[in-house]
């Protein structure tokens, strides 16, 4: 195996689980990823793989494996030390059946109620059409008390929106629980992957969250060169970046117009959805697709045309005009300054990514922790530190300056770099990790590739993953009608977290 | 009732009835220009309503009569505002006065039925609607009163459509603060009361922000269609009469058919204005935070107030 970027690998015992993770923890690492995989050894028992992947700040890794048989398949709970773990463990019992003792929360995730007790999808023995017509009960907690009433929304919403349920507990207008049900886009991506032949991944990859194409299939691509030992020339590294940052910006775009359009101030939106059109266009004659979709291959990434750099940076100065407008108007401000804190504490604890920690003041961003690219002095990190909706939506706003700062600077270094071959690397096999800072937060694939360069098993995590948990926390205080704006400034993705 | 009233009242309903879609046309499309979009055009909310009308409604299993006779209730509630209102002509009724008090009563069954509509829907939503509908109401109504009142104060009467003449009779009473006061209380209120921006947004898909929306969410068909007609029209009657009090003239002092047709054309001039100022202004501003509604409405309260104090001054 010729790993690229080669993780500190821990394989230990179930014992000593839960001593090895804190430790790495300890370390000022966060917990990024958690795989299970089904090994079957020639003449041995079928047993379970499961890799832990920690990321440290400064591009370490470190893979934390752990192997149980299938027939007692258990392991200690590393909620205690990590929230994070908590979740990719009920992750895990849903889709492989692994248990994990004495969890605090032993409950359903991935499967709803009508789903069967014993199936577990990702086991390559699971009945492909089981019967979902019994109820296993997964109720919800009810919140008791003088005048607490619910107010179930969703799954189908009155927008175009994609599908959650959404369970408030609510005291007059005031949010007391909310409690979230997701996955009813759950399409066993995971499983889809199986059996791939390594360029097939990515059109997949590319649709797992329609507005990420190249969040995923970046995180995909470098997963499976990583694997496969492939080196990628410096003059398609600065494409990516310049790819994943125009994904940011017409994203971003989106978001600044829809969190002021949720305050009634929609005038903020017609003009942000001409922006992003602008931007999309562009998005086409750089790689012929709007969404940027089959620019990233393995082993490179192509340009159809030049970036306009004129063009992104009049949207640039565009955007920043619009959102003075918002944040200067009084009754625009006072709707997103002290709505929905999220406080640092939480999400530090709960292992928040993306726009979300950093406009807590949690400085997360694989651009400077794990980069593939050396992106240049135009780069920083855009944080605040209140934590409110005012904060997520002035980290964007910077964001989009920083980004439309980087297209130009990294547009002129891909026009200084000449062609460079690359290398092809093996067939096969091999296990490799892509990490991406795509425009929601860091974004992460775990590929294992057989010896016949098919995909084994592609484990992905979005950071909606890690950051769906915390829309509840933000909610505290929070009073009903604000909610819309809460989860804008959020804006996770379902079918990201759904798989 | 003589045959000049009766007149008088066919026409306050036939104008109402058929200028109201389109002043909602008007001000949707107003609004979108502003915004830079091209909107459906201003005959869109006949059109809605003609497809709404004609289409069978679906009521919720086991629910009660209620969701059938609310959207009676209120757009005859609707049509009795609009006949009491002095839209097009001041002809008094003589068997139902056009008083103050009455149109105020008239404006809360209206009100209520649709809060109770909302509750009978059985939905989250329509009882969060609901509860936050009657919290503006408990304090539009009042304000409502106080505000006519403070300018009924000078014409000696509460009869509207007294007032409406006296105010053309001495139109230098118009400019003065207590009449200025009242009528930007009556505008606010009449915002509140009519669910626009910023007290609540008429355009907006987020079930959990809305007041009016909420409690209409489960009805269809030709339920809904009499739902948006009847609120259609209270904006339509409380419009029409900010807009003749604060501008009373073309007002029609008698049932003439000539002077009812200058009325009916005045009216609509007034009610396309007002409506395209209120459709501009919506443009320019965001909608308060729920719990900050109560101090605007609060405060028209207390302008309110100060112009029935001023008026027992100044007269």
């Amino acid at each position: 195996m010729s790993r690229l970027h080669a993780p500190e690998v821990l394989a230990v015992g179930r014992d000593a689980l839960v001593a090895t993770v804190a430790a790495v923890l300890d370390r000022g690492f966060r917990l990024a990823l958690v795989a299970a995989h089904e090994d079957r050894p020639v003449g041995g028992p079928a047993r379970f793989r499961v890799v832990h992947v920690l990321l440290g700040r400064a591009g370490e890794r470190v893979e934390v494996v752990v192997e149980v048989p299938r027939d007692d398949a258990w392991l200690p709970t590393l909620a205690g030390v990590s929230y994070p773990a908590g979740r990719f463990e009920r992750e895990m019992r849903d889709l492989y059946g692994i248990v994990p003792r004495e969890h605090p929360q032993p409950y359903r995730l991935v499967r709803h109620g009508h789903w069967p007790t014993s199936y577990h999808p990702m086991l390559s023995d699971a009945d492909p059409a089981p019967d979902f017509g019994g109820s296993a009960g997964f109720p919800f907690d009810e919140v008791t008390g003088k005048g607490v009433y619910e107010i179930p929304v969703g799954p189908v919403h009155a927008g175009l929106i994609e599908p959650g349920h959404f369970r408030f507990s609510v005291v007059g207008e005031t949010i007391v629980r909310m409690y979230q049900r997701l996955y009813f886009v759950h399409r066993g991506v995971e499983k889809l992957f199986e059996g791939r032949a390594v360029a097939d991944g990515l059109p997949l990859a590319e649709r797992i969250s329609g507005d990420t194409a190249i969040g995923h299939s970046l995180a995909y691509a470098m997963a499976v060169e990583d694997a496969l030992g492939v080196e990628v020339p410096e003059r398609d590294r600065l494409v990516r970046a310049l790819l994943l940052e125009c994904e940011r910006l017409y994203n971003h775009v989106n978001d600044l117009g829809a969190i002021v359009n949720d305050t009634g101030f929609g005038i903020v939106n017609q003009h942000a959805g001409r922006l992003r059109e602008a931007l999309l266009r562009h998005n086409a004659r750089l790689t012929g697709h709007r969404l940027l979709r089959g620019a990233i291959r393995i082993g490179g990434a192509d340009l159809l045309a030049a970036p306009d750099v004129a063009l992104v940076a009049s949207v640039a100065g565009e955007v920043a005009e619009l959102a003075e407008i918002s944040t200067s108007h009084p009754m625009v401000a006072n709707r997103l300054d002290t709505t929905a804190v999220l406080p640092a504490a939480s999400a530090r604890s709960m292992g928040v990514l993306g726009y979300v920690a950093r406009a807590s003041g949690v400085e997360v961003d694989a651009r400077t922790d794990q980069p593939f690219v050396d992106l240049g002095p135009g780069f920083r990190a855009v944080t605040a530190v209140s934590g409110d909706v005012r904060a997520r939506f002035d980290v964007r706003v910077g964001e989009v300056a920083v980004s439309a700062g980087l297209v130009a600077d990294l547009a002129a270094r891909i026009g200084e770099s000449g062609l460079q071959p690359a290398s092809s690397g093996s067939a096969g096999p091999g296990a490799g990790l892509g990490v991406v800072e795509a425009w929601r937060g860091t974004l992460v694939h775990r590929v294992e590739v057989d010896g016949a360069g098919h995909l084994a098993r592609v484990k992905v995590v979005d950071p909606s993953f890690s950051t769906w948990p915390a829309l509840g926390v933000a909610l505290a205080d929070t009073i009903v009608p604000d909610f819309p704006l809460a989860n804008k400034s959020f804006n996770m993705s379902y079918a990201g977290n759904d798989l | 009732m003589t045959p000049g009233s009766f007149a008088v009242i066919l026409v306050h309903l036939v104008v109402a009835v058929l200028v109201t879609p389109l002043l909602i046309g008007v001000m949707r499309t107003v609004r979108a220009r502003l915004e830079g979009r091209v909107g459906a055009g201003v005959w869109q909310p006949w059109r809605d309503l003609i497809k709404l009308l004609a289409k069978e409604p679906t009521r919720a299993p086991g629910s009660t009569p209620v969701l059938t006779l609310a959207p009676i209730v209120l757009m005859a509630s609707s049509l009795v505002l609009c006949a009491l209102i002095p839209l097009v002509s001041t002809v008094a009724l003589a068997s139902v006065p056009g008083d103050l008090f009455v149109v105020v009563s008239v404006l809360l069954v209206g009100t209520v039925s649709l809060a109770l509509l909302g509750l009978e829907s059985g939905t989250a939503f329509g009882g969060m609607g609901s509860s936050r509908h009657m919290v503006i109401a408990a304090m539009v109504e009042p304000t409502v009163l106080l505000s006519v009142y403070a300018l009924s104060v000078p014409a000696g009467t509460s009869d509207l459509a007294a007032i409406v003449q006296a105010r053309v009779a001495d139109p230098i009473s118009l400019l003065n603060p207590v009449s200025l006061l009242a009528i930007f209380a009556l505008v606010v209120v009449v915002i509140a009361e009519t669910g626009r921006l910023p007290v609540d947004n008429p355009s907006t898909h987020l079930e959990l922000t809305m007041v009016h929306e909420a409690m209409i969410l489960e009805s269809g068909g030709r339920d809904l269609g009499w739902l948006e007609l009847g609120s259609w029209l209270r904006l339509t009657a409380l419009l029409g009469l900010v807009a003749n009090l604060a501008v009373p003239w073309g007002v029609a002092p008698d049932a003439a058919p000539l002077s009812l047709l200058v009325g009916v054309g005045a009216v609509f001039a007034k009610l396309v204005v007002l409506g395209a100022v209120l459709a501009a202004a919506e443009v320019f501003i965001a909608k308060l935070r729920l719990f900050r509604v109560p101090e605007l409405l609060a405060g028209s309260f207390v302008l309110a107030f100060l112009s029935v104090s001023a008026s027992y001054l100044v007269f």
